[in-house]
């Protein structure tokens, strides 16, 4: 256990010397593609993750973020480019593997058990022991304070420790997930659709986390299709569209209007207007979708 | 930005505080408890003789045939499955120790070590095949109580020629597995059966265990959300399995009690006793979907269990109401369960 503690200041130690400094990414991703049989899932996909720095991966459903995760989580292996951890080359088999280079990944639904204490949720399958042979038995005090003190470390302040999961809100229960993986020696951390099923509130609390795991050194990969909780947050924004790279921005480069319009697809948009005018009787609609084109159109990059 | 992520961490989300009270009643445990306590005090108040020391220990005995098979179910229940075939399973047991010893006229030491195995396979095969088709609980064990049954009945006619198993008092290492399995301590002026201190320890490893080991977490957790617990490295498969065989474990000691009480069991027992330990470790607060429980509830549920089944007879009432009595603890402790469980999960 003494290890886990000496990671954990390495991670600190990141925090006040970044990797920024060296020409070398904490995972970097050149020309990736991947295919299932003749179908491209995924295509010349191009991106960095530093040390404090958001990485974010937009796209609408079926754009392909969910192949990218997976061959960076070590679900799926990449068939074309290169995929380098701190510089080297490297092809991850399992999730294991992910796991013991240092990445881990926050799964929307996976996250946590709701009947379990938080304690417990955040200790499992990695339980802290104490004791020999069939006495063997978790140290729990140290547990509860470890999950307290990490917690608040990450701006979650509870009493107690005890309580079920499930009564803590979605994006409290996510950010025990982040910061369980933080803890658990993680220096990649992706997110998948952390904010999908959350409201606006909840949300900005996630939002928040995410912020906090980029200050304490983490490389953060970012997986969403709102373009507005990724523009606050982000330092480089990834854009996918049916599998393909679209766009791979660093945040001075783009506004979020911008951003917004490559998301939506301002060309697509025209199309719908010139579509429901053909339909006719949709007169309000046509005027809305319209305005939507004016209002995103004119800031289309390239 | 720095300044509202300042302001924001300023204003956490606080829970609210609970108090003691409030605590107590968050435990699965306690519904159970306070339905104890009432039953005690209503049969108290009825019969004269149930507070007599000789007639506590008798239903401290009752007691205790359920709750060494509740302590295995409570577990299994909290793991998020369920076994319908423990009341065959434990008459399996004993005619599986009696008949091997009775035909190779062993000792009856080799009959009991071969029961433990047995009991403990049907515990995997059950598990196994959950895990392997992935079918509910509920089918995997229906399936097994019958097979179980019919061979309980079928073996016992062709090896023994009789519906039951041949007395085997006369063999050797029959008195000292009575000593272990079916003995009484003299606990001043009290007879009291072994089995409830063979219950007593049991309740006591398994709440340790539930509570104070990773396989207790890990039971927690394949019961809450066996997903999840997949995702975090936890071994489910094993974990379930385990908690099957365990169920095989008690009844194993129970059906070495029923075998030892006597001589002989009779092969079409057991059928409908399943239901009593399921009902046992519901009332003591385990959830049927999984996840939430406690040793202790299950062995409060048996407790229950014991003084409306003894209590009836104590105070002199027609046993008929038995059932109805039954039916109703069961409805009230789920009702009560159905409540802390919404209140766990949503804020």
């Amino acid at each position: 256990m003494n290890a886990k503690q000496i990671d954990q200041q390495t991670l600190l130690k990141d925090e006040k010397d970044p990797l920024t400094h060296t020409p070398v990414h904490l995972l970097s991703l050149d020309q990736v593609g991947k295919h299932y049989g003749n179908i491209i899932a995924l295509s010349d996909a191009t991106l960095a993750v530093d040390n404090g720095r958001v990485t974010c991966v937009l796209g609408d459903n079926g754009a392909g973020k969910s192949t990218l995760i997976k061959i960076i989580a070590g679900l799926h292996q990449h068939d074309e480019g290169t995929f380098k951890i701190l510089g080297e080359e490297r092809k991850l088999n399992s999730p294991r593997e992910a796991l013991d280079s240092g990445i881990a990944t926050v799964y929307q639904d996976l996250a946590v058990v709701p009947l379990m204490p938080i304690w417990r949720n955040f200790f499992l399958g990695s339980e802290l022991t104490t004791g020999w042979g069939p006495l063997k038995r978790m140290d729990v005090q140290r547990m509860k304070d470890i999950t307290l003190k990490e917690l608040a470390e990450m701006g979650i302040d509870l009493r107690d420790v005890e309580q079920p999961i499930g009564q803590l809100s979605g994006g409290e229960r996510q950010c025990v997930a982040i910061a369980r993986a933080v803890y658990f020696g993680a220096k990649v951390l992706i997110l998948d659709e952390p904010t999908a099923a959350l409201g606006v509130k909840q949300s900005g609390v996630v939002l928040r986390y995410i912020l906090q795991a980029r200050d304490r050194g983490l490389g953060v990969v970012f997986i969403t299709h709102n373009p507005h909780h990724a523009f606050p947050v982000g330092d480089r924004f990834l854009l996918l569209k049916r599998g393909k790279s679209i766009g791979y921005y660093e945040k001075k480069d783009i506004t979020l209007e911008e951003l917004t319009a490559q998301m939506a697809g301002g060309a697509e948009l025209a199309e719908l207007a010139h579509e429901l005018e053909e339909l006719g009787g949709h007169g309000d609609v046509v005027k809305e979708v319209q305005a939507e084109v004016a209002g995103t159109g004119s800031h289309l990059p390239g | 930005m720095t300044q509202t992520l300042t302001k924001h961490l300023a204003a956490d989300e606080r829970v609210g505080k609970r108090n003691p009270l409030q605590k107590l009643l968050g435990r699965p445990e306690v519904g159970a408890l306070v339905g104890a306590i009432v039953l005690f005090i209503f049969f108290a108040i009825v019969s004269q003789t149930f507070t007599q020391p000789n007639a506590f220990a008798t239903v401290l005995y009752g007691s205790s045939t359920i709750g060494i098979m509740a302590v295995g179910v409570s577990l299994l229940m909290i793991g998020g499955e369920f076994d319908l075939s423990t009341g065959v399973a434990v008459i399996s047991s004993a005619l599986t120790a009696s008949l091997f010893s009775w035909y190779f006229t062993t000792n009856v030491w080799v009959g009991v070590a071969l029961a433990l195995v047995v009991s403990l396979s049907i515990g995997f095969i059950n598990g196994w095949i959950l895990i392997k088709t992935k079918l509910p609980s509920f089918i995997v064990t229906l399936a097994s109580f019958l097979m179980l049954t019919g061979l309980n009945l079928g073996l016992t006619r062709l090896i023994g020629g009789s519906v039951s198993s041949p007395s085997i008092s006369t063999m050797d290492g029959f008195k000292s597995a009575q000593a272990i399995f079916a003995s009484s301590v003299n606990i001043a002026g009290v007879e009291v059966k072994n089995t409830v201190f063979i219950w007593i320890v049991l309740v006591a490893v398994a709440s340790w265990v539930l509570l104070r080991t990773k396989v207790g977490n890990w039971i927690f957790a394949v019961g809450g959300d066996a997903n999840a617990a997949r995702a975090v490295g936890v071994p489910v498969a094993k974990t379930k399995i385990g908690l099957f065989m365990a169920v095989g474990f008690c009844g194993w000691i129970l059906g070495m009690h029923n075998l030892f009480a006597f001589d002989a069991v009779q092969s079409g027992e057991g059928v409908g006793n399943e239901f009593l330990y399921i009902i046992a470790a519901v009332i003591g607060g385990c959830l049927l979907t999984g996840g939430y429980g406690s040793a202790v509830g299950g062995a409060i549920g048996a407790f229950i269990f014991g003084m409306a089944n003894k209590g009836i007879v104590y105070a002199q009432w027609n046993p008929d109401w038995f059932k109805f009595f039954l039916g109703l603890m069961l409805l009230l402790a789920t009702i009560v369960n159905l409540i802390v469980k919404r209140r766990a999960e949503l804020k």
